[in-house]
């Protein structure tokens, strides 16, 4: 756990970076550290391992004031991941990855035997360890970077905005691993990013600050969407605010309906023959569906994966609301394709059922409100 | 031959013969060369080692950095023979003391040096810095793991002027009459007898070679990760 207690940064000319802030990061949750330039947000992040001083206040790491023990000793106890990774350029990929437990004493073998593994785990290929940072694409440093920072095993991560430097591809796969890889860790972590779509889909909570460093909400994502705590809140979480907190709300079980389907290169003239509403998935040996085929311009020969239009989303069982309204509304057929876990082909739903769903869920929260 | 032949005897009637004025010389010749080389690393030893908390002092406190860079800067300036010929007289030496030459020497080398190894190090990424302390480690051990290292092709393009420079500089050190290749050129021009010129000229030029190439293998040898960088 980290803890704020009233943590103020008053610069010598005056500026005030911090004010007053009280907080608390739960252990093994990531609290995500969110607001405009000059919120303060980093310089909150940077105070928890000391690389700036408070002015006055405290901060705890667990049982321990932060203030009260070496520098080195307490920040070879937290990672910390920048934007740009900041690796090492002279040293191989798998040197980087075990600067800190090198420090700590451990020995060369063990500590490089450490960091391959760490490398597979955050998703690099082990043929990158002898190579020096300026080799690996933007994307692939900022894996070692988290790689380096998980090296000695600490308890806490700091993360800078670390997933901002690279393009939106390769951020939402970063994401996608970071989450799967807290799963696995539970560390606690205190991220600091201005992108708020980012804090949404990364925070357990999120911290709102506000210019001057105050903290205007901290509240989990689906209640900082649904609850703004006034209008600056609500102005930066911004629009589409009911769609988006949709990504919050179980889809359960909705009323999915069986589709006819065709199988990919089986005949042009017989699949179209099969269409309801101009439109007929097509699926893969493997049972996943692949796309729709647009009856309505019949070819002939077989089905090839040119034919097949490629717009529609795929929502997958169990996910969530905003996941099978998507699905629905991007479906050229109208028909919203849901898949099982193993990407098998579940059946298809409407945009108006998810709606229905979404209508009756807000109506069971409504009763539970007035009760 | 006990004393070096050096000495005002008659021109020589082959004046461009080499073979000739090497013939029972090569060990004197070969000693001055030692001479030189050693007059000339000595310097840019010493001086990188003095150069280096001062160009730190220049990049850590920003406000330094012009005053320290325009000093050191003033120093290439002075001329090396009013140097070679004030120092003895300032420190107290024997003018042929090769102090004499060592300490002008040393002063261009870190005149030239506090500028390279302050850019050098102000070449360093903000953010490895920055990574580097997040890690753990002491101002100390950062500038010695992580800041010099990353430092090393600007401070070795830095050696490799200074040194070059100073085999030419040694040579003018033969005006105070400590021995070196410089002492084959003032021999050569009081007798007119060319082939020692010659020989000085070849050997010190070969010289500023084989130090300057030396400098560029062990910068090669010491950052493998710039080999990768290029082939990028």
């Amino acid at each position: 756990m980290i803890k704020f207690e009233s943590v103020t940064k008053r610069y010598p000319d005056g500026t005030v970076a911090v004010n007053g802030l009280d907080l608390v990061a739960p252990s093994g949750q990531i609290t995500v550290l969110v607001g405009p330039s000059g919120c303060g947000k980093t310089t909150s992040l940077r105070m928890i391992n000391r690389m700036i001083e408070p002015t006055s206040g405290r901060i705890w790491l667990d049982e321990t004031d932060t203030g009260t023990v070496s520098t080195s000793k307490l920040r070879r106890g937290i990672g910390y991941v920048i934007q740009h990774a900041g690796l090492f350029p002279h040293r191989t990929i798998v040197d980087n990855v075990a600067t800190v437990p090198l420090m700590l004493g451990v020995d060369k073998k063990t500590a490089r035997a450490q960091a391959m593994d760490l490398l597979v785990r955050v998703g690099l290929d082990p043929a990158f360890a002898k190579r020096y940072p300026a080799q690996l694409s933007g994307g692939q440093q900022q894996r070692v970077g988290v790689a380096r920072a998980l090296a000695a095993d600490p308890p806490v991560m700091l993360m800078d905005e670390p997933f901002s430097a690279v393009d939106p591809v390769v951020r939402a796969q970063l994401h996608e691993e970071f989450l799967r890889l807290q799963q696995d860790l539970g560390k606690t972590i205190v991220l600091v990013t201005h992108d708020i779509d980012e804090a949404v889909k990364l925070g357990d909570q999120i911290a709102v600050l506000r210019v001057g460093g105050t903290l205007a909400q901290l509240a989990t994502p689906a209640d900082l969407l649904a609850r703004p705590a006034d209008d600056f809140v609500a102005g930066f979480v911004g629009r589409d605010r009911g769609y988006r907190s949709l990504g919050f709300a179980d889809a359960g079980d909705l009323p999915t309906r069986k589709e006819v389907t065709v199988r990919l290169g089986s005949d042009f003239a017989a699949a179209a023959a099969l269409a309801e509403d101009g439109w007929v998935l097509a699926i893969g040996d493997a049972g996943e569906p692949l796309g729709w085929l647009d009856a309505s311009h019949p070819g002939t020969g077989p089905i090839g994966p040119q034919h097949l239009h490629r717009g529609g989303t795929v929502a997958t069982e169990g996910g969530s609301l905003r996941a099978a309204l998507d699905a629905a509304l991007s479906a050229p057929s109208g028909r919203g394709v849901l898949v099982r876990e193993d990407n098998t082909l579940l059946g298809t739903v409407t945009a108006s059922e998810v709606v229905a769903r979404i209508e009756e869920r807000a109506a069971a929260e409504r009763i539970e409100a007035a009760r | 031959m006990s004393s070096p032949p050096v000495g005002y005897l008659a021109a020589p009637d082959q004046p461009w013969n080499v073979q000739h004025y090497l013939d029972g010389k090569v060990g004197y010749v070969l000693g001055l060369l030692w001479q030189h080389l050693w007059l000339s690393v000595l310097p840019v030893v010493i001086g990188l080692i003095i150069a280096l908390p001062i160009g730190y002092a220049a990049k850590r406190f920003k406000w330094t950095y012009t005053p320290l860079v325009t000093i050191s800067g003033l120093l290439y300036t002075i001329p090396s023979l009013a140097l070679f010929v004030v120092i003895p007289s300032v420190i107290g030496t024997q003018i042929l003391d090769p102090i004499n030459v060592v300490i002008p020497l040393t002063i261009y080398t870190i005149a030239l040096m506090v500028r390279v190894i302050a850019d050098g190090l102000r070449s360093v990424d903000e953010t490895v810095l920055q990574a580097a302390s997040a890690m753990g480690y002491s101002r100390f051990q950062r500038l010695l793991k992580v800041e010099l290292p990353i430092a090393i092709p600007v401070i070795g393009a830095g050696l490799r002027v200074a040194v070059v420079a100073n085999v030419g500089m040694v040579a003018v050190a033969a005006v105070i009459g400590v021995p070196q290749l410089g002492t084959l050129f003032s021999y050569g021009k009081d007798l007119f007898y060319y082939a020692p010129i010659v020989v000085g000229l070849v050997l010190s030029v070969a010289l500023a070679f084989a130090l300057d190439l030396l400098i560029v293998l062990a910068v090669r040898a010491l950052t493998p990760w710039r080999k990768a960088v290029a082939a990028r």
